[in-house]
């Protein structure tokens, strides 16, 4: 029997780095085939975009030394042997992609905006924070300084939203039209969910008509139609008047996500509130809501990820926000023909917030998957 | 709890009460917005009704594939040229974007590290930027092509330039018609053959070569017949005349860029639904055929994606869906689709933007209930039936 004991080393072949290379990239002779093809092209694409983004790129002074004011001065411009990217135009422009054209003097105030948005995302990214409730009320009265912050007003000079731009506008639409799109998808869905017929069949409607068109159609609604809507004097400004379209779209989409979280409710948690005596909205506030937004929260982040990349559209309709700032500085005769440089500077803000957002979901979903088991009793 | 008010505690009281409120409170919205609109209307004198269509629109579309257009044309035309574009870049959009889906999907799941790291990347990366900048970047890179003058020849046939891609035109010859005819009877038989060999298989359990059967009557038959008959078809070739090709089919870079954004775009969100179908057929399944002597592509066709189709079709519709009501961002590189044409051009320019909203809103509707009612009936037919 002792010599069965004998500790064996595991076999070189399946276990540790080589065991690894050989079950995912070398199984057999097609996997092998397609692991060198796929080095191989890698080995002829890497170096040219690193070369291109880093090595060969000016970043403020040209090859010669100079400061770079115009793309006449870019490397490549120059002398096409030598240069890649011309990362200058992000560096002078950078102040019109973050702000717009808000005055130098209040910039101030944006930056405190920005500051106190991290702030407010604070508590609901992250529930274990320390004091969170405190937090959460700073989250709660956030929108009203923000508005007076950025706005004017309360002894701040005013600031008209036309000069507002960049990354500004996007954050603004981005994340009014998700605040506000909440509660107003709450709503739709217990209507849409209501057992009132009327009101059930109202709200079928509405969100049916904007799921069934697209967001352009809803901006030039705000643009073109809601002047029309409106008695003079009642002079809607274009930034406001995008909000309400870019809200309507996404209380649409929200409303469906939370109504697959009520529909995940059983029916058991209804029939218990109401055995209770609770009233209709005491157990939705109490009961059911708090449950079904939990479990929809993954979703509702997905539905949030959508928008934040729709908000782009707005430059259709006249508004520059980072896009719409990249594409003016296109047409700028001192920046024209950098157009790679700066749609790969607009994509890399783009997909560092949204695929922010996507880990944190997919985070949520793990967490959620791990916790209370819904449903079981 | 209970109040003291009586009636108002009474259920059925108290739901039409609600219900008269929300509807008296909603008609009267609608009054005030429309008389306030019909006071506007009239006071900037912004005409109403429904004539302007019958209106020449004054203006030219430089893509219009399938009609005819010219200035004179009504604004009714350039309503048809919009739907039929829109049209045209969603279905071979949603065409494209399943082919590529499905097969990212998959090699997603390939025992091949590399490989399935390199789609992930690709997935991250489009699902991650605005679509909006991937349309304008694709059309910028597009007009970078070189000039009509220096365009890239590819096969003899095909010249490539910042305008876009010129190939010969097809011309159909008398005698062509039969050969239409061909296809039309082989794709009809085919449907039938599939059908028979299904009955038979669940009846007797033969198999029938139903794939290759229908490639032979749906490819070499009407061929034949094509030569049979002397070649009724021609091809004319663009030819360089002045500054510019004259002749042939000419596909425009708003088209291709819209075309390859909306396809590489969705592509990546349909992979993503491939995999969790494919993830979701448990993994006793692949097992159990395994088992019983299936081979790898036996296991993917009978095994595997039929049940992952259950799992994938749903999602897959809203996709459509998206990617049909994203069509509309061509209006950003000048694709003259139905939010361009007649959104755009022909709402500036006849001011009546309640009419045109209207018809424009109401065909995406209308389009967007079409897709789901067929998607609805296919989904019915691959669910669990039960016996």
């Amino acid at each position: 029997m002792n010599e069965m004991n004998e500790v064996r080393k595991p076999p070189v072949a399946t276990t540790g780095f080589i065991g690894w290379l050989r079950i995912n990239l070398f199984f057999n002779w097609t996997n092998s085939l397609i692991t060198l093809f796929v080095i191989y092209c890698l080995y002829q694409f890497i170096p040219w975009i690193l070369d291109w983004t880093i090595f060969s790129a000016d970043f403020k002074y040209n090859y010669l030394g100079e400061q770079i004011t115009n793309q006449e001065m870019c490397s490549r411009n120059l002398d096409p042997e030598n240069g890649g990217a011309c990362w200058a135009v992000i560096y002078v422009r950078f102040y019109q992609f973050i702000y717009g054209f808000y005055p130098k003097v209040e910039v101030w105030r944006v930056n405190i905006a920005y500051a106190m948005l991290a702030l407010a995302l604070l508590p609901l990214l992250y529930a274990k924070l320390p004091y969170r409730k405190y937090f959460l009320y700073f989250t709660y009265i956030f929108p009203v300084i923000a508005y007076f912050l950025l706005n004017g007003g309360l002894g701040f000079t005013e600031v008209s939203t036309n000069k507002w731009g960049g990354l500004l506008v996007t954050l603004v639409l981005g994340c009014t039209g998700i605040a506000l799109a909440f509660p107003i998808g709450i709503m739709l869905a217990l209507g849409r969910r209501s057992k009132l017929p009327v009101i059930s069949m109202m709200c079928t409607l509405f969100i049916e008509f904007i799921r069934g068109v697209p967001l352009i159609t809803l901006l030039f609604f705000g643009m073109v139609m809601l002047p029309l809507f409106l008695p003079e004097g009642i002079d809607m400004d274009g930034l406001v008047r995008v909000l309400v379209a870019v809200t309507l779209f996404q209380s649409a989409y929200m409303a469906e996500v939370i109504r697959g979280g009520l529909q995940a409710i059983p029916p058991g948690q209804y029939e218990a509130a109401k055995s209770l005596g609770m009233s209709y909205w005491r157990m939705n506030l109490l009961i059911i809501l708090p449950q079904a937004i939990r479990i929809s929260i993954p979703p509702i982040v997905n539905t949030s990820i959508g928008l934040f990349k729709d908000t782009t559209l707005v430059i259709i309709v006249g508004i520059l926000d980072l896009l719409g700032i990249g594409r003016g500085t296109l047409a700028d005769t001192n920046w024209l023909g950098l157009s790679y440089e700066i749609y790969f500077f607009v994509s890399l803000v783009f997909f560092i917030f949204t695929f922010g957002m996507s880990r944190y979901s997919l985070y949520l979903e793990k967490k959620l998957k791990t916790g209370i088991n819904m449903g079981a009793d | 709890m209970r109040s003291n008010l009586g009636f108002f505690s009474d259920e059925k009281f108290r739901s039409i009460f609600f219900q008269t409120l929300v509807v008296g409170l909603f008609a009267l919205g609608l009054f005030f917005v429309i008389s306030t609109t019909s006071y506007n209307l009239e006071k900037r004198n912004i005409a109403t009704g429904w004539s302007f269509l019958q209106n020449p629109a004054g203006f030219d579309i430089s893509f219009s594939p399938f009609l005819e257009f010219k200035s004179t044309d009504t604004h009714l035309k350039v309503y048809f040229v919009g739907v039929l574009n829109t049209l045209l870049v969603s279905v071979t959009g949603c065409i494209a974007a399943t082919i590529l889906g499905f097969i990212l999907g998959i090699v997603r799941l390939s025992s091949n590290w590399l490989l399935s790291r390199l789609v992930y990347i690709y997935v991250e990366f489009s699902r991650n930027v605005p679509l909006l900048l991937q349309i304008i970047l694709w059309y910028s890179i597009l007009i970078q092509l070189p000039r009509v003058k220096q365009s890239l020849q590819v096969l003899d046939v095909f010249y490539i330039s910042n305008r876009g891609l010129y190939s010969p035109r097809p011309i159909f010859e008398s005698g062509f018609s039969y050969v239409l005819i061909a296809i039309v009877l082989a794709l009809i038989s085919s449907f039938l053959i599939n059908r028979w060999a299904k009955k038979r298989q669940d009846e007797t359990g033969q198999q029938f070569p139903v794939f290759s059967s229908s490639i032979g009557l749906i490819f070499i038959v009407p061929l034949i017949l094509f030569f049979i008959l002397g070649s009724p078809m021609s091809f004319e070739h663009p030819e360089m005349k002045g500054f510019n090709f004259k002749g042939g089919l000419v596909i425009r870079p708003e088209f291709i860029a819209m075309f390859l954004a909306l396809s590489i775009y969705t592509a990546a969100f349909i992979s993503e639904i491939v995999r969790a179908g494919i993830m979701s057929v448990s993994k006793g399944q692949r097992e159990a055929s395994a088992a019983i002597g299936l081979k790898q592509t036996w296991i993917m066709r009978l095994i595997i994606i039929p049940q992952a189709l259950r799992v994938i079709v749903p999602p897959l519709t809203s996709q459509y869906l998206n990617l049909t009501k994203n069509s509309s961002l061509g209006i950003a590189v000048g694709y003259a689709d139905l939010v361009h044409g007649f959104g755009g051009i022909s709402l500036n320019q006849t001011g009546q933007a309640i009419e045109c909203m209207a018809i424009v809103m109401a065909t995406y509707l209308s389009i967007s209930l079409t897709i789901s009612f067929f998607m609805n009936i296919y989904n019915r037919s691959i669910q669990f039936k039960e016996k």
